[in-house]
């Protein structure tokens, strides 16, 4: 089964690596990477990818002639999505594991950051016989 | 399928036959995708049965009847599809077409690879085509290996490569050497898609690494090829110094988690030594010869860069004038970049700050993450440490590379404790 866990941080909350330490900083991103290695080597990882800032972001619409209509920055936004891993287990308690871990990255002075994590089922290809 | 992991002489082997055995394919058949697909069954076949069977006395041969087979099997498919309508594509039956396959001209296998690249590189494609298709046609990987090398799902790319060849048959390019006078304008893309195909390989993605590791060397050593095939071409030899020289690098540009080391703090001890007297000497060969092109000069700073002792020994003056050169011939506003770093190099970041004051208003530059990060760069050589932790923290809020972001907002963080003590 797929799960897709999403990691989606506060404009202004605790996920705020820009500013912090540079040693708090290193340590986090040497879990990320040791954590999607874990991922991979144990063949859980489906696909993972960090997603560049909000102020990049664009909302589009297709206007009356289909051509896409743009808009956007929002910096100011509540909740952004900073980035997913997709992982293929055996059920969702294991899938509720691994989000737990990815929550518990190290922040400032070292301490687990317990973001929120989003564990969303992927859905499936149908059975042979529907085919 | 499973193809079994092949050894690396064979598969050298079969990289090697590739483009020579669609080139004889091509043009025989001229229908270049119905080719392109043949002669990629004929090497999964090769995968499958060489290592079981030992290689056959003529790889090549051996390769283009299998090619060939599979080709007329295509065809009398086809046309029993069009239930015989039209006549059967050529008189001669495609079984004993292949003896003629099989004696064809030996001295056409070197042009027949060149054109095959002049095609794959057409400037109808997109580069992303462009660069799959070579990587297929003239390098001999499989679909799933450059979806594999890409990161995207292997049908995905399949459709990028029928696409590609969908657009050449639209285009009406003809496989065959194009003009003497075209030549250059024709070179100039399959530069190009080399030129990507490396830097695709060589920006550090740390998950995938080692996959794209292997596309710099594929597009080294198509470069190496496309330099034996055509010697003559000085920015052909620029390129495959360039390549080769920006290679030499390799070992000490990221640390072992990943993260990138800049120019300046690597361990100079783990450069290729021996790569960069191939890529020095090569440059050196080339520019004497008089004609300058702007893979020579990015050459010829790399070679710079590569043979000083140390950072501070850099012969930065001598930079600063290949730049100045190669803005005069090219439009290219990264090498605007650089020599705004050249000039901060020869002449204090003060001089260097004021030409990026300019670049600021060139569109393609404003708001990009290397200008900011140039600039953070240029005020932390300044003193201005404030402004300069506040710029590499928006260059990193705008790269879309992850070892770059994580390298800025690291070298922010510690530049901003040390302003307080």
């Amino acid at each position: 089964m797929k799960y897709m866990l999403m990691m989606n941080t506060p404009g202004n909350g605790p996920y705020q690596v820009a500013s912090w330490p540079s040693q708090d900083l290193t340590r986090h991103i040497q879990f990320m990477q040791a954590f999607a290695k874990k991922l991979r080597d144990a063949g859980e990882l489906v696909s993972a990818e960090g997603l560049s800032g909000p102020d990049r972001a664009k909302r589009v619409r297709a206007g009356s002639d289909g051509q896409p209509i743009t808009d956007g920055v929002f910096p100011e936004a509540k909740e952004f999505l900073a980035g997913y891993w997709i992982v293929d287990v055996d059920g969702p308690e294991r899938a509720y594991r691994i989000a737990a871990e990815a929550s518990a990255a190290p922040g400032r002075g070292a301490a687990p950051l317990n973001m929120a994590i989003e564990v969303r089922e992927v859905m499936s290809a149908p059975p042979q016989d529907l085919r | 399928m499973t193809i079994p992991a092949l050894d690396r002489a064979t598969q050298h082997l079969l990289r090697e036959l590739a483009p020579q055995v669609l080139g004889v394919v091509v043009r025989r058949f001229r229908d270049f995708a119905a080719s392109e697909d043949a002669v990629q069954e004929a090497l999964i076949a090769a995968a499958i049965q060489w290592p079981r069977e030992g290689l056959p006395e003529s790889p090549r041969a051996w390769l283009i009847q299998v090619a060939v087979r599979r080709l007329a099997d295509h065809v009398r498919a086809e046309t029993a599809r069009r239930h015989r309508e039209e006549l059967v594509v050529s008189l001669v039956p495609p079984e004993q077409q292949i003896a003629l396959a099989l004696h064809d001209d030996p001295g056409a296998e070197q042009d027949d690879t060149l054109d095959l690249l002049f095609m794959c590189c057409h400037p109808a494609l997109s580069p992303a085509s462009a660069i799959a298709l070579t990587l297929r046609a003239v390098g001999g990987l499989t679909t799933a290996e450059i979806a594999r090398a890409f990161l995207v799902p292997e049908a995905t790319m399949a459709q990028r490569i029928s696409r590609a060849r969908q657009n050449i048959k639209a285009s009406g390019v003809a496989f065959g050497m194009p003009d003497p006078a075209d030549r250059a304008t024709r070179l100039e893309p399959v530069l190009h898609v080399l030129y990507l195909l490396f830097s695709e390989g060589y920006v550090a993605n740390s998950g995938a690494e080692v996959v794209r590791t292997d596309l710099s060397s594929e597009a080294l050593r198509l470069a190496r090829m496309l330099h034996r095939l055509a010697p003559a071409e000085a920015e052909v030899a620029g390129l495959l110094a360039l390549l080769i020289l920006t290679d030499a690098r390799r070992g000490a540009r990221t640390g072992p988690a990943g993260e990138l080391i800049p120019l300046d703090q690597q361990d100079r001890s783990r450069w290729d030594r021996a790569a960069i007297a191939e890529g020095v000497s090569l440059i050196s060969q080339t520019l004497s010869r008089g004609a300058m092109g702007p893979y020579q000069l990015q050459a010829a700073v790399a070679a710079v860069h590569d043979e000083a002792p140390s950072a501070d020994a850099t012969d930065w003056p001598q930079i600063l004038a290949l730049y100045s050169v190669l803005q005069g011939i090219s439009d290219n506003p990264m090498v605007d970049l650089n020599h705004a770093i050249a000039t901060a190099m020869v002449h204090g970041p003060a001089a260097g700050l004021e030409r990026l004051e300019a670049l600021g208003a060139d569109p393609r530059l404003a708001g990009h993450h290397r200008l900011d990060a140039v600039r953070a760069h240029l005020l932390e050589r300044a003193g201005d440490r404030d402004r300069s932790v506040a710029l590499y923290r928006r260059a990193a809020e705008r790269t879309t590379n992850t070892p770059e972001r994580n390298y800025l907002l690291a070298h922010a963080a510690r530049l901003s404790e040390s302003s307080g003590h």
